[in-house]
């Protein structure tokens, strides 16, 4: 064997080597430094209690089918479909063992951000984190306390029905790296506080987009196309367009759209309906700015 | 050469059948009821809103319309109306008929009780709304699928 073919078989060998480490690096779960949960204080329950409506958790982790006055009992177990598979939504009431009592604020604000679980671990991004980790350490911190508020159960949920390769967490870390970000998904004029907190809303805790906007083949948000509707996850029918070039909405006015948020109702009285049934009942529950500061967002996208 | 024009009028006069009956489909049938409770909601909407005055006789009519519209209303789901003309009917509406016919039964209901102790001013027609559109929306929730 020459020099150049035992170099060139070396560089074969070390290459992918590297390239592996590389993206092991990249993609590993990357909580934040300890620090940005600390020094936070006691959380401000009600503000709190604004944040977990604003950020819809009961639509996911309330049991399947619990009865309206159930339905603050986080007890997971419902299906979710998604083009990936089948996924159950956990235990997150504040029961020790079955749900996430026994989390630190830095666990449950580092799965709501980064999607890091308790034990190190990658999250499924079917958890809205990647809308989520907008968040502000001061909400995130409310919201934990809010949260030691709620009934605890002792139900498990069902592990996810998940086909390979998409149940190996690992690979969840690629991702991250291609979609994971906290920076703003549109560009409006943040000096205006109502657009500010309209954007925070929608973006941050609201996970309208989650929705709203259209995925490519591997789960990550199609570029220029924000909030300008999907296919229905579920199955048949269309999530609409909600910017201001959608053809069933485009011609509401800002009023018309938090009127929809506050009752459900529309300009021509339909109703709401699908899966925005409980996103509007949530959205109900906020102070009426908050609803304004919404339409106001919406009404100041660029048309899709 | 005359199977192909017997099969071309024979096409054409089935074109002919669904133009003229397109506003008989059932699909069609029962976008015009959901209209017209829509219509009726709408004219509420306008006393709670303060927008009209509160007026008896349209809070009267404009119940009874929508207790009279939803008791008719499952009855335009035939097999074979699951698509076209633009429907927004769910196929789940198919495989739990019982539970769709249900939530009409619970809407007109509740319309048949508002009658019976009519709203009496504009606070009380908010109220009744309120009612209403939780009925509106647990049906849509489940039952329809928007297109668009
Ligand atoms: C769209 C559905 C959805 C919404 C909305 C949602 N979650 Fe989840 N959540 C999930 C799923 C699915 C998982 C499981 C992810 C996994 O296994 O990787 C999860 C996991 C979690 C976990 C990690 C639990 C564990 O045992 O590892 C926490 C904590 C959590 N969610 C909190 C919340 C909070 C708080 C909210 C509201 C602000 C919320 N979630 C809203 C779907 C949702
Ligand atoms: C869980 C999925 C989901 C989320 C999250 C969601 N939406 Fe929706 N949204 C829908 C669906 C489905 C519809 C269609 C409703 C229907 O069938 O009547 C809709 C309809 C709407 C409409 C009316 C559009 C029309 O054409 O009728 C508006 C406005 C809207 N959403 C705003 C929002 C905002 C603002 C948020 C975030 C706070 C949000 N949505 C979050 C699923 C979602
Ligand atoms: C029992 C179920 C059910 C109830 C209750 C119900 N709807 Fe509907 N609604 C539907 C279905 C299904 C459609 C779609 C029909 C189609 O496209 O074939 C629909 C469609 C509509 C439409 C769109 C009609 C069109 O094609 O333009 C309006 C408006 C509407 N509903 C208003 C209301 C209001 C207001 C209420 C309550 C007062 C209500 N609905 C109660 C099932 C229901």
């Amino acid at each position: 064997m020459g020099r150049r073919r035992r170099k060139l078989l070396f560089g074969v060998l070390l290459l992918p080597a590297v390239a592996a480490g590389a993206l092991w690096w990249l993609t590993k779960p990357n909580p934040w430094d300890a620090a940005h949960w600390q020094g936070l204080g006691e959380p401000d329950v009600a503000n709190g209690e604004q944040v977990f409506w604003a950020g819809g958790c009961v639509s996911c982790h309330a049991a399947p089918r619990a009865p309206e006055d159930q339905r603050l009992v986080l007890a997971g177990g419902r299906t979710l479909k998604s083009p990936f598979g089948t996924f159950y939504p956990p235990n997150i009431s504040p029961d020790e063992t079955a749900g996430i009592g026994n989390w630190t604020l830095a666990e449950f604000g580092n799965a709501m951000t980064r999607g890091v679980g308790k034990d190190g671990e990658h999250l499924y991004p079917s958890f809205p984190y990647g809308s989520y980790s907008r968040m502000t350490a001061k909400d995130v911190n409310d919201l934990w306390g809010f949260m030691q508020t709620l009934p605890k159960s002792a139900n498990v949920a069902p592990p996810h029905d998940l086909p390979f390769p998409y149940n190996i967490r690992l690979a969840l870390g690629g991702w991250k790296l291609l979609f994971l970000t906290d920076e703003p998904r549109a560009d409006v004029n943040t000096a205006d506080a109502k657009l500010a907190r309209g954007q925070y809303l929608v973006e941050g805790p609201g996970h309208c987009g989650e929705c709203h906007t259209p995925r490519n083949a591997l789960g990550g948000f199609e570029e220029g196309r924000w909030l300008a509707g999907a296919p229905n996850p579920e199955g048949e029918g269309r999530i609409p367009d909600i910017t201001p070039g959608s053809k069933s909405i485009g011609n509401w006015s800002a009023s018309d759209i938090v009127s929809y948020l506050e009752t459900g109702f529309t300009p021509d009285f339909d109703t709401v309906g699908g899966s925005m049934v409980d996103v509007q009942k949530n959205m109900a529950k906020l102070p009426p700015a908050d609803r304004e500061a919404i339409a106001a967002y919406l009404k100041a996208l660029p048309a899709s | 050469m005359r199977v192909r024009a017997f099969m071309l009028a024979a096409a054409l006069a089935g074109l002919g059948v669904t133009a003229v009956t397109a506003a008989d489909e059932p699909q069609a049938v029962r976008q015009q009821l959901m209209k017209k409770v829509g219509q009726a909601t709408g004219a509420l909407s306008g006393i709670a809103k303060g927008e009209k005055p509160y007026d008896a006789e349209i809070v009267k009519a404009s119940l009874a319309t929508i207790s009279e519209t939803v008791k008719v209303f499952p009855n335009h789901f035939p097999a074979g109306s699951e698509t076209g003309m633009e429907t927004e009917a769910s196929p789940k509406i198919w495989e739990n008929m019982e539970d769709f016919k249900a939530k009409a039964a619970k809407l007109g209901g509740d319309a048949e009780k508002l009658l019976a102790e009519l709203p009496a001013d504009q606070a009380g027609v908010g109220a009744a709304l309120g009612v209403l559109g939780k009925d509106c929306s647990s049906c849509h929730e489940s039952y329809r699928l928007k297109k668009d």
